[in-house]
């Protein structure tokens, strides 16, 4: 039909086409012109404004980025026979901030798989609360960690506990929608067999869902598990223990102690190059190993 | 038939096997994580926590975030009679003016009345009553520098009392009696002067009055003045939030973007279908390992030496560290790129950056836009993380406010529009990644 239509047209027909095609064209580029035009915009204004709000300028500064970290690398080359018992004196530090993020992942993934389970359609205890359990984690999942770990501060002391709940807390709600969207698409077959057998509701999920959504759920823990990581030494540095309130009084010496500095850049950063290779070989492995 | 026995024997042996294996797994699992939250439980002395646990500091805060206190203060050395929202200059009444419960007969003679039959009188020579029901009334005075009182052994312990000075702590509001001032406390729920302070003309007025009623400052017109006025507020500092939601957003709008256009034409030198030459593409994978392994944490040191104080600075650390994310997650996504798309782009005779521009952009967009638009949500919580290092928006705020431990409702107010902006993001990145993908895609199947 519509080769016959086209062998049909007289060519005043097909200009009209052509035409019509190319103020398509036009004002589709128009619209992506018009896009780029307000994006680019906003990003220079952007710029101008935090370049002004800022205390030291962009061109100011820019060429002055290296001077710190050469200071500090000097400094630490010419101490360098300190910085292995360095080390190994902020060892114990490093371990508080790799222990509060693997404690905080480990609760947070355990109230992420209740929340997960109890707000995915055809598994949920309590369907009619699906919509209340997905607001608690959407809620969990916008406060960022410094605000709960300060306020917690203020009631407990400084320490590791504030900053392990308050990353608990969020990655709770973090995990608990990832988590969600995997068991939608766990086989409900092995939920239904196993309720046909009069299990609960918990036996239902601890051996008909779980086995389906282990190697997904791990995955998304490990990556977690490595975000984490670099929460907690951040939230050192605001208050809570571990190697981040190491380095903050490490910098606030200033000059003379940057060797305590750098043995500290050196350990933060090892760890993280670490957990993040390590994380993602064994993500790699359990997604292909489903 | 015995071979058939001896398969099946083995069988059942390597299935009883795997079950015990299983059934190991089953306890070993929840075992090894108890034991492990029990070593956290340990070494990080929760158990010691009850005790440094500060129960007064919870009360403070959950009291104070939702209520205000006006202090009426009596001088005991100059003598007169000051009414003040929360005791600061910014929330002060203006001389000679009093909220109502408070009624000044002369200077030295002033009756503030609590509620349910509390009264608190100031009396010349510096002289206090406090009538309370059910107990009684308590007279005390200030006699050289000396606070005598007419309390009598057992003292309840809601009052404290030396010789210097006297608290007295009911539920409808609280005395305190020192050398130098006396001071009652009344309590109220709310966030006072939210919208006006009490220098402004507009305090007192409800809505519709400030915007259909008559001129109530003769130089202004409502509206406006209205909006200044609460623009400019001393006490909540609604112009300073503003610009300090502001700056946290551009952190995250400026670093996340900016990451992303730094990144792209890195991650083709990094991609191994684009990239030829194994050095550059080891550069590149390992520039990206190295700012992403440096963390946001130490970026923000850094940059903030160079930089000093400010959004620019957070804006930087962000676009450094997610600069090498991005390289990671899309020189990934050029590696998956469908060549034949592009091996179509090129029989058509179109140059190497017209293959790039027309067989390549198109299929990784949608990807590396989703990416990019899901860190955006992400880096508003970071951007407020980083602000309170580096010294910048809305996270400076809050621990300012929560370092002077004392104004827990703006502690209070900060924290929910951090939540809410977050919110905010994240519903406008996944807007926007709807309309462009989504809309992409369905435009696509039609």
């Amino acid at each position: 039909m519509t080769d016959a239509a086209l062998t049909g047209a007289t060519p005043s027909q097909i200009t009209q086409i052509q035409e019509s095609y190319l103020v398509q064209v036009r004002r589709r580029r128009m619209y992506g012109g018009l896009t780029l035009g307000i994006f680019v915009l906003l990003m220079v204004s952007g710029f101008v404004v935090a370049d002004n709000r800022n205390a030291g300028g962009f061109w100011a500064g820019w060429h002055q980025i290296f001077d710190f970290p050469a200071d500090v690398l000097s400094e630490a080359w010419e101490k360098r026979a300190n910085l292995p018992a360095l080390m190994v004196d902020f060892f114990p530090a490093l371990l508080e901030t790799i222990n509060i993020a693997a404690a905080s992942t480990l609760i947070g993934a355990m109230m992420g798989l209740v929340l997960a389970l109890l707000s995915t359609r055809g598994l949920a205890k309590w369907p009619r609360l699906i919509p209340v359990f997905r607001r608690i984690m959407d809620i969990m999942r916008a406060v960022p960690e410094i605000v709960i770990a300060l306020v917690l501060i203020f009631i407990l002391g400084g320490g590791p506990v504030p900053a392990m709940i308050a990353i608990a807390f969020h990655t709770a709600g973090a995990l608990g929608k990832l988590y969600s969207e995997v068991a939608e698409n766990a086989d409900l077959k092995a939920v239904e067999g196993l309720s046909s057998t009069g299990a609960t509701w918990s036996q239902r999920m601890w051996l008909g869902v779980l086995p389906q959504v282990a190697p997904n759920f791990l995955s998304y823990t490990l990556l977690r598990f490595e975000i984490n990581i670099r929460a907690s030494a951040i939230l050192g540095f605001v208050g809570a223990g571990g190697i981040g309130a190491e380095l903050r009084n490490a910098m606030s010496w200033g000059p003379g102690r940057f060797d305590e500095a750098a043995a500290i850049f050196i350990l933060l950063f090892g760890t993280i190059v670490f957990f993040d290779q390590l994380s993602s070989r064994y993500r790699t492995k359990m997604i292909k190993g489903q | 038939m015995t071979d058939a026995t001896a398969m099946l024997d083995q069988t059942k042996f390597s299935a009883s096997g795997a079950f015990r294996r299983k059934r190991l797994t089953a306890f070993a699992v929840p075992a090894v994580i108890l034991a492990y939250l029990l070593y956290i439980a340990i070494s990080f002395d929760v158990l010691g926590l009850a005790k440094r646990a500060s129960l007064e500091n919870a009360g403070i805060l959950a009291s104070d975030s939702w209520s205000y206190k006006v202090h009426i203060t009596r001088d005991n050395r100059r003598g007169g009679t000051s009414s003040a929202i929360e005791g600061e200059r910014k929330g002060a009444y203006a001389e000679g003016t009093n909220p109502a419960w408070v009624e000044v007969a002369d200077p030295e003679n002033v009756t503030i009345d609590l509620d349910d039959g509390y009264v608190v009188r100031f009396l010349p020579d510096n002289a206090t009553v406090f009538e309370i029901p059910d107990f009684g009334t308590i007279t005390a005075q200030l006699v050289d520098g000396i606070i005598q009182t007419n309390l009598q052994e057992p003292i309840p312990d809601w009052i404290n009392l030396s010789e210097q000075r006297m608290t007295v702590t009911t539920d409808a509001g609280r005395l305190s009696m020192t050398r130098s001032r006396t001071e009652v406390y009344r309590y109220f729920a709310g966030w006072e002067l939210f919208w006006f302070t009490l220098d402004s003309p507009y305090s007192g007025h409800s809505l519709p009055e400030i915007v259909f009623g008559s001129r109530i400052d003769p130089t202004r017109s409502n509206i406006s003045g209205a909006i200044s006025d609460f623009w400019n507020n001393g006490m909540w500092r609604h112009k300073d939030v503003a610009w300090a939601i502001g700056e946290t957003i551009l952190m995250a709008f400026l670093g996340t973007f900016g990451a992303a256009i730094i990144a792209l034409p890195l991650a083709f030198l990094a991609a191994k279908n684009f990239s030829p030459f194994m050095l550059v593409r080891g550069v590149a994978r390992r520039l990206f390992d190295f700012v992403r392994g440096v963390d946001a944490l130490i970026w923000t040191v850094v940059l903030a030496r160079a930089f000093g104080p400010g959004p620019l600075t957070g804006a930087l650390a962000i676009l450094v560290t997610d600069m090498g994310t991005f390289g990671k997650i899309f020189s990934e996504a050029l590696e998956n790129v469908d060549e034949k798309q592009i091996e179509g782009v090129s029989s058509t005779g179109a140059k190497p950056l017209q293959r790039y521009r027309f067989g390549v952009i198109p299929q990784i967009v949608p990807v590396l836009l989703a990416q990019v638009l899901y860190f955006l949500e992400s880096n508003t919580r970071s951007a407020t993380i980083i602000g309170a290092i580096t010294g910048g928006g809305i996270g400076l705020m809050l621990t300012q406010a929560i370092q002077t431990q004392k104004d827990w409702e703006e502690v209070a107010y900060y924290i929910v529009l951090i939540i809410g902006v977050v919110m905010l993001m994240d519903w406008f990145s996944g807007w926007l990644r709807g309309r462009l993908i989504g809309g992409k895609d369905s435009h696509g199947t039609s």
